[in-house]
């Protein structure tokens, strides 16, 4: 595979703390303070109990692989040039099924159900985007 | 039908401030309906209808997914300032029609302090988009290929079971003079076709094709005397299928919701459906809802359309005679109006001959929009013969 290009994320009030994080290698989760759940996407307002009391927690950065597609066509700039690159949802350790990149590794070498743990890709604007790669060591796994 | 009486206004709220640079557009439509809700003693568990204009996002999608809203019924008339007054209109008359029964009506919007994001960079970006946008998602078929890759690794679903959609389509499509490909497809030429985003290969996607439609929609009474064959509305479901908070599931689609509304409330049963009209931005699109509209157990919808189960006229459930978003017309890449035509064809006997299915009283037809790969809307209408 060819290298990815690492655009940087629209950074809102709602996600700021969020993109800040990812520069240092941390990837965060919402949380709602009133039922628990996990929020995803990020944002200060839990969709299971509508609650406006969210908090940030850190997250494991481990997950598995729900599903995923080896893109052959694209007309996105650096992403068209990258190509065949993987989009895939990685199910998170904490629960939310998050959409990403699936980089070191080839396509054909990709199944559902893998292990999958976080790295992260410097955009250059203070901030990286989270991708994952296969987990050599899973918690809990051989 | 009136609504006097039908429907009160039962919560109200007013945001306090003036000068908002530090919310987002989406987190003042949440303050607010949350204001108006604990106004009204309700939650947003109680909701199952939402009304909006364009400051929402795309359509009542964005918010829909953000607030996590579980929705029967969603309407987004845009006419600018006046939009919330046709809202508490369309919101009393969905009530008395039992569309739902608890209306969320928001508006947010930030003239005086900048764009939708409120600083730099903010954007007028839909939330959901921030954390889709980054990826590669190259057009709508690489969410369509997420849905496929885990249908297939759920259910054992094949691509040539996708690829003899394309095959029903297309042996309909021939004796369409107006369809955009009237090739007859074999299963191998569509396996064969290029890989556009795994599993889906070129020929499991639908055509690029500029046109449009238009419906007329009239009361009994102006039916009667046009002299004009007309197609009887039976029953119809809408919903908004989301991201879930994260849980979203690819394997199936709105259609779980939209369906058993249109069938409950035409009074009608799969089994009376004579032709669907079956919404094919893809192959994957068609086996999924045929799914979730009942017409097979979830999981069995590449199964079903094998043996020709879809080719009109005399196969079990014949569907998109025309040819399809898959081989015939997919106008302005959005299939919605062109299903509707085709079943109201199929009412009247003028379809193509070879594909006229016979005695064809009860069709459905189906709409999606958005993408089985994060967010959906979702629509069924039920139609029949004047006499069904």
């Amino acid at each position: 595979m060819n290298e990815l290009p690492n655009p940087a994320p629209t950074v809102t009030p709602d996600t700021e703390e969020f993109w800040a994080a990812t520069a240092r290698g941390t990837l965060l989760l919402r949380r709602c303070d009133r039922c628990g759940s996990v929020i995803w996407y990020p944002r200060p307002f839990c969709p299971e109990c509508g609650s406006l009391e969210t908090s940030w927690i850190e997250a494991s950065g481990r997950g598995t692989l729900y599903t995923f597609t080896v893109v052959h066509r694209s007309g996105i700039p650096g992403y068209r040039e990258a190509r065949p690159y993987v989009v895939a949802y990685v199910e998170l350790t904490e629960g939310p099924r998050v959409m990403t990149n699936i980089v070191g590794c080839e396509p054909d070498e990709i199944e559902v159900g893998m292990p999958m743990r976080v790295v992260f890709h410097d955009t250059g604007q203070g901030n990286a985007l989270y991708r994952f790669e296969p987990d050599p060591s899973p918690a809990g796994g051989g | 039908m009136s609504i006097r009486g039908k429907a009160f206004v039962a919560g109200i709220y007013e945001h306090p401030r003036r000068e908002i640079p530090d919310l987002t557009n989406s987190q003042i439509h949440a303050e607010v309906a949350a204001g108006a809700l604990a106004d009204a003693g309700l939650s947003f568990s109680d909701v199952d209808g939402f009304f909006c204009d364009g400051t929402a996002g795309f359509g009542p999608m964005s918010m829909a997914d953000y607030l996590g809203l579980r929705l029967t019924h969603i309407d987004s008339t845009e006419t600018g300032g006046s939009s919330y007054v046709v809202h508490v209109g369309h919101a009393a008359e969905a009530i008395a029609a039992s569309k739902c029964s608890v209306a969320l009506i928001t508006l947010a919007g930030k003239p005086r302090t900048g764009a939708m994001g409120g600083r730099p960079g903010g954007g007028g970006a839909t939330p959901d988009m921030i954390f889709e946008g980054l990826w590669g998602m190259a057009g709508a078929v690489t969410g369509y290929a997420l849905a496929a890759q885990r249908h297939m690794h759920e259910f054992g679903t094949t691509s040539e079971q996708l690829a003899e959609v394309k095959v029903a389509a297309s042996l309909h499509a021939q004796y369409n003079p107006h369809a955009f490909l009237r090739h007859v497809f074999s299963v191998e030429e569509v396996l064969e076709s290029p890989m556009i985003a795994s599993p889906l290969h070129r020929d499991d996607c639908c055509v690029v094709t500029d046109g449009g439609g238009a419906l007329i929609v009239v009361s009994p009474e102006v039916a009667r005397d046009l002299g004009r064959t007309s197609a009887k509305i039976l029953g119809h479901g809408e919903t908004v299928k989301h991201a879930q908070n994260g849980k979203l599931d690819l394997t199936y689609t709105g259609a779980v919701v939209s369906g058993p509304r249109a069938f409950a409330e035409a009074g009608v049963s799969q089994g009376d459906i004579d032709y669907v009209s079956i919404y094919d931005s893809f192959t994957i699109t068609v086996i999924e809802t045929l799914e979730d509209l009942g017409f097979c157990e979830k999981g069995q919808g590449g199964r079903f359309v094998l043996d020709g189960t879809l080719v009109a006229p005399h196969g079990k459930l014949p569907f998109n005679t025309d040819g399809g978003g898959l081989c015939n017309n997919h106008p302005s890449n959005r299939g919605g109006i062109t299903k509707v035509i085709e079943a109201v064809r199929q009412l009247r006997g003028e379809a193509n001959p070879e594909v006229q299915v016979p005695d064809c009283t009860i069709a459905l037809a189906h709409g999606t929009g958005g993408s089985i790969g994060a967010r959906m809307g979702s629509s069924t209408v039920i139609m029949g013969t004047e006499d069904a």
